[in-house]
């Protein structure tokens, strides 16, 4: 008995200790010292300040590398004027309603081909052939099938936003251990639990790894749509302002992209933390 | 009451184009309430007994009863505990015993709390796989083998994985469980002692080809203790079958 109670007391301590240890841990990680977030701002900090004298002095031509300064007063300009919004809200439907289209076509036939060998043989081989097609290949191609509208940038977007689930949820399927279905045919799991309860959970870590690679893969057929013609979006903005040699709306173009691009990428990877809380896995 | 009848049992192995037999002409009977413990070396063949029984390896000949019915496959009938404990990691413990069963309900919620409290794991409901020991994660799974009110309990190896101080707690918390529920045991180990210490009987297996050597039934009283002279007689007889076991092997060898 005595020995007993010296595991529980020991397992006991070890959760504290451990509790506390990634107590610490997350508090480092939520709060890294403030030392270090300012050595990480010093350097854009100083390159900004070295450009924006160097702009000033006429150092640097205004129209090849505007100051940030004007980049500011012309993304203010751009908002002011409601231009920016509208731009971007078409910008963001065709990569939304692309991104819906194709990631979840990719997700419905990377799961099925998963659970079934027979899909597997039968759809993966040409699935992969058509994988191998780089998408600014085939931009003339939708342009004479589909024309310059909507219906072909959507199409762009979709193809690339494709295969990154479609691999992984696959992938995902695959890798469920199969020491695992044993257990779950010992303690009868119905097909449906089996799927829910086992191969879902199992495979989140790479669907959701999916999702980020294919949101990412929408964000870039995106702009290539755009760029390819068209007379609305961020990516027209661009291709409009290079036209009338307004840099710094170039700018405002480019940084838009930048910041949505991360936005939407850290947002998967919010719900990757909340989701995938139970994995173990080095944390670096 | 004979709760699992075993005949003529045979079980070969095709590797290339030789046969390996690893179970041959196995008998056995066992009662309901009963701790049986399987102990032999290696290669003995006495995992795939517990697999076999536990309808997970169903290409055997012979027949397997469990309460007068042929078993054909995996159910909840027979738990079985693997040598890992192999629990879902997304789950937390409570959520890993209930697993296909709704914990919603009611009287599932208050059946895993109870075997929580079983197990020795309160305070740990929401605790994921990962922030487990391995003597806890085993417990677990023992639980979740539990909450199914299996007829019979097979345990392959289970603290094989464990260092000695926590599998004797381990040994512990299992034949705590079986005076208090009489689930019938069937438990797998190369460890003599473990084997002595639990066991009503123990069954000694021969290698290549598997066979039951010796069945003894250990008639000491619980707790026993691995220092009594009664145990260490008991321990000194199997310790002897095995020499014969060794020996038979290396004639063998020599022929």
């Amino acid at each position: 008995m005595s020995d007993q109670t010296g595991v529980l007391t020991t397992a006991n301590l070890d959760r504290k200790q451990r509790r506390k240890e990634s107590a610490v841990k997350t508090k480092n990680r939520k709060k890294p010292p403030l030392s270090h977030r300012v050595r990480g701002l010093a350097l854009p900090f100083f390159i900004l300040v070295i450009w924006e004298i160097a702009g000033a002095y006429g150092l640097i031509s205004a129209t090849l590398l505007p100051r940030p300064s004007e980049i500011f007063i012309a993304f203010k300009d751009l908002i002011r004027t409601g231009e920016l919004f509208t731009h971007f809200k078409i910008s963001l439907l065709r990569a939304i309603t692309g991104f819906l289209l194709g990631g979840g076509l990719g997700l419905l036939a990377g799961l099925a081909v998963g659970f079934s060998s027979k899909t597997e043989q039968t759809l993966d081989p040409t699935l992969q052939m058509l994988r191998t097609i780089p998408s600014l290949a085939v931009i003339p191609l939708f342009i004479l099938w589909f024309g310059f509208g909507e219906l072909s940038k959507i199409l762009l977007i979709s193809k690339s936003a494709f295969f990154p689930l479609y691999v992984n949820a696959f992938l995902g399927i695959r890798g469920v251990d199969s020491k695992l279905f044993d257990v779950a045919k010992i303690l009868e799991f119905s097909k449906w639990k089996q799927i829910t309860k086992l191969i879902l959970p199992a495979a989140l870590p790479n669907i959701l790894l999916g999702l980020r690679l294919s949101l990412g893969a929408a964000w870039l057929a995106l702009v290539a749509a755009e760029l390819m013609g068209s007379s609305e979006g961020i990516g027209y903005l661009i291709m409009d302002a290079r036209q009338f040699s307004q840099t710094s709306v170039v700018f405002v173009g480019i940084i838009i992209f930048a910041v949505f691009g991360k936005a939407s990428d850290s947002l998967v990877r919010y719900f990757e933390k909340r989701l995938l809380k139970w994995r173990d896995s080095f944390i670096g | 009451m004979t709760l699992l009848q075993i005949r003529k049992l045979d079980r070969s192995f095709q590797t290339g184009k030789s046969v390996m037999k690893a179970l041959e002409r196995i008998d056995l009977s066992v009662n309901k309430g009963e701790f049986i413990t399987v102990i032999g070396p290696s290669g003995c063949g006495k995992s795939t007994l517990l697999k076999i029984i536990a309808g997970l390896d169903t290409r055997h000949e012979g027949a397997v009863m469990l309460d007068n019915q042929k078993v054909s496959g995996p159910s909840i009938d027979k738990g079985f505990i693997f040598q890992e404990p192999r629990l879902f990691p997304w789950l937390t413990v409570e959520k890993n015993i209930a697993a296909n069963l709704p914990l919603k309900e009611k009287e599932t919620k208050e059946k895993v709390s109870e075997l929580i409290k079983l197990v020795r794991l309160e305070g740990f409901e929401n605790a994921y796989p990962k922030e487990l020991s391995g003597g806890m994660a085993q417990r677990v799974s023992i639980a979740r083998a539990l909450l199914r009110n299996p007829k019979v309990l097979l345990l392959d190896e289970p603290f094989g994985a464990l260092d000695a101080f926590t599998r004797s707690h381990m040994q512990e918390v299992l034949l705590d469980i079986w005076e208090k529920n009489r689930t019938t045991m069937i438990f797998v180990t190369h460890d003599i002692d473990e084997a002595i210490y639990l066991a009503s009987r123990v069954v000694i297996m021969n290698p290549r080809p598997g066979t039951i050597r010796e069945v003894i039934p250990i008639e000491l009283p619980h707790p026993r203790r691995k220092t009594d002279s009664a145990f260490q007689k008991i321990r000194q007889r199997v310790l002897s079958e095995f020499e014969k076991v060794e020996e038979n092997e290396q004639s063998e060898a020599f022929q």
